[in-house]
């Protein structure tokens, strides 16, 4: 009997750890095969033979595209809205879960209906288009010409990170609130010197998801920033596959690398500074899923 | 409040009289100045309300405005007058869309048709991957090797969908004259599951192949980072359960079906039921980057088609009605399916 378990536990055991490398392999192999034909020679490309290793190793579709100015101007655009994207989001975010985690606040349960409604209902693709136009239409009119702000400011907020944050700063015990209130705090400091650090954890969380959602963004930049220099650099990305797919561009003959060189070359700058970041911030992003949703 | 004259009325025992209750004095006079009261307190919490404006005010311009056009789909569009002076035209994008007979019907009730499949089967197949991979995660007991796994399944949620779409039409692109088709389509030629012209002309031309390329993308991305809850219901389980099990006699499997399973039973249907909630609301974002005109017949759902008549085209009024029946019935679904899951388990999803 306790020989029977042993050998069902190890089958048990055995299948586990030979799917999960098969899935793990699954997950990563497509970057690293973009990885192996960015720098592989045009030939081995353009007939297949890269599968995994990289063979007649070039650089040039890399060096291609740090001399394409365009490259430079999509991706310093992209650190660009993350950046303040995420500041300005984070921002309005804070200061409105803080004020909706007050008992006190009078209409507080409209508040949150209201957040909670745009979760569950939106106006739809075309609605929000128009929507967008008028509002570059205003921001055209006060002076603001450069449409990244557009994606900035009218872009990317999203209830359910406000949500988490609310969560959080309930979760902050409320002596320690007054403990700083009879000490003579404001309530912005209340806020700062309390609130903030102590739900730092979560508050990374939600930095985290807003920072990515910029990173990542790419429909409504693509539909909202008219001028092709300011374009991020998933919007670039796109428009460089679609060019290449169109049957009628070839690349030249001359060339040390494949056309498709350069697409992988692409893509993995892209994913590069996700991948730099991505040890230090794996640890809250699991603990995003785990705090979220659960609440009243 | 409703107000009796009871309440205004109090019987004293000791004079044996009935008179004025003086709390209901204070009770009416809270009632009749009850904005006063609102304005007072909102002035001396002054600093609350105003951390709370920006956020209002963000959601109010882009997110409740845009609602405000969502009358386009009553009035003829025109392109001129603010949606307020259009033309009323009744629900005649909705009779047209919904029993129309004519060609654009028939390719909505498609798009709605599409929109229901492609969650039904990312619900079918994609839904059990993550608690499958969460029990086998269990199963890894060394720290460091399930610290591997995990990072390396989670790793494509971060990509963006761009990225991702652009790497899955890499992986199976069509052949040309100088270069051949995608590694993917190779490997399933090899394997005799597709013939040769198939893999040449590329799989996301063929529509049979579309559904198949967006689950498996879909379990791609989102498999392993949708492992994490399931994973965590699981680690909560305590030791002592199996130790239980197995002084009873339990397998590995008995303890699977009796220890583990009763155990993230409820996280499995809280997500089954957010899941279902969600039928509806598919990210066009992913369809649009991998359609193309060869496979509307299967990959275009009701927001592409939205995109495409409202953004592309100029039927502003008829991609509006589409995309709201579509949102309102999803709305409908959400509300239900949160509504259920606080019955059965009082946990709500907001």
């Amino acid at each position: 009997m306790k020989r029977k378990l042993e050998t069902t536990e190890l089958i048990f055991k055995i299948i586990s750890y030979t799917l999960l490398t098969m899935f793990a392999i699954g997950c990563l192999y497509p970057f690293l095969y973009a990885i192996a034909s960015s720098i592989s020679g045009r030939r081995a490309v353009e007939y297949s033979e890269v599968v995994l290793f990289p063979k007649d190793i070039q650089f040039e579709a890399f060096g291609q595209m740090f001399t394409n100015n365009m490259f430079w101007n999509a991706y310093s655009n992209t650190l660009f809205i993350t950046f303040y994207g995420t500041v300005w989001a984070l921002g309005y975010s804070i200061l409105g879960a803080y004020a909706l985690s007050k008992k006190r606040l009078l209409f507080r349960k409209t508040f949150n209906f209201f957040l909670v409604f745009t979760m569950w209902f939106s106006a739809g693709i075309v609605p929000q288009y128009l929507n967008y136009l008028n509002t570059k239409d205003v921001f055209n009119a006060v002076g603001i010409m450069d449409d990244k702000w557009l994606v900035i400011i009218a872009m990317g907020m999203a209830a359910m990170n406000v949500i988490l944050l609310r969560n959080a700063f309930e979760g902050v015990p409320s002596e320690i609130e007054e403990a700083a209130i009879v000490d003579g705090a404001t309530e912005f400091q209340v806020l700062s010197k309390v609130y903030i650090p102590m739900s730092k954890s979560t508050i990374a969380t939600v930095a985290l998801f807003f920072g990515i959602s910029r990173w990542n963004g790419y429909f409504w930049a693509r539909q909202m920033i008219s001028n092709s220099n300011e374009h991020p650099l998933m919007v670039f990305i796109r428009l460089t596959l679609e060019e290449y797919t169109d049957p009628e561009v070839m690349s030249g003959w001359n060339q040390a690398y494949a056309s498709d060189s350069v697409i992988y070359a692409l893509i993995v700058c892209s994913i590069v500074p996700i991948l730099v970041i991505y040890p230090f911030i794996q640890k809250y992003f699991a603990k995003g899923t785990n705090v979220g949703g659960v609440k009243e | 409040m409703k107000v009796d004259a009871s309440d205004y009325l109090m019987y004293d025992a000791k004079t044996k009289t009935y008179r004025e209750n003086p709390e209901q004095r204070v009770r009416d006079d809270v009632e009749k100045h009850y904005w006063l009261h609102v304005g007072r307190t909102i002035v001396k919490d002054w600093r609350l309300y105003v951390m709370l404006v920006p956020m209002l005010v963000v959601f109010l311009l882009w997110r409740y405005f845009p609602m405000y056009e969502l009358l386009g789909c009553f009035k003829v569009y025109d392109q001129v007058l603010p949606v307020s002076e259009q033309l009323f035209s009744g629900f005649s994008y909705f009779k047209r869309l919904i029993a129309g007979g004519d060609a654009l019907s028939a390719e909505f009730w498609r798009a709605l048709r599409n929109t229901f499949l492609l969650s039904f089967y990312g619900l079918c197949f994609g839904f059990p991957v993550p608690i499958i991979l969460a029990l086998f995660f269990n199963e890894v007991k060394s720290n460091i090797a399930r610290s591997v796994f995990q990072v390396l399944t989670y790793l494509p949620k971060f990509m963006s969908t761009v990225v991702m779409t652009s790497l899955v039409t890499m992986l199976v692109k069509q052949g040309s004259l100088t270069s051949s088709y995608g590694i993917v389509s190779q490997l399933l030629e090899n394997l005799g599951l597709i013939s040769h012209e198939l893999a040449n002309s590329g799989l996301l031309n063929d529509p049979r192949f579309f559904r198949g390329i967006y689950q498996l993308s879909g379990i791609w991305e989102e498999a392993g980072y949708g492992s994490i809850v399931y994973f965590a219901a699981i680690i909560a389980i305590s030791p002592t359960s199996y130790e239980a099990a197995q002084i009873d006699g339990a397998g590995k499997m008995s303890q699977m079906r009796y220890v583990v399973l009763p155990c993230i039973l409820s996280t499995i249907v809280i997500m089954l039921i957010t899941k279902i909630g969600s039928l509806l609301s598919i990210g066009y974002e992913k369809v649009l980057l991998l359609y193309n005109p060869n496979t509307y017949v299967t990959a275009d759902v009701v927001s592409t088609f939205a995109q495409r008549y409202g953004l592309e085209g100029a039927a502003k009024g008829i991609a509006t009605a589409a995309e709201m029946m579509n949102n309102v019935i999803g709305m409908l679904l959400v509300i239900g399916a949160n509504t259920i899951a606080r019955k059965a388990s009082d946990v709500s999803l907001y």
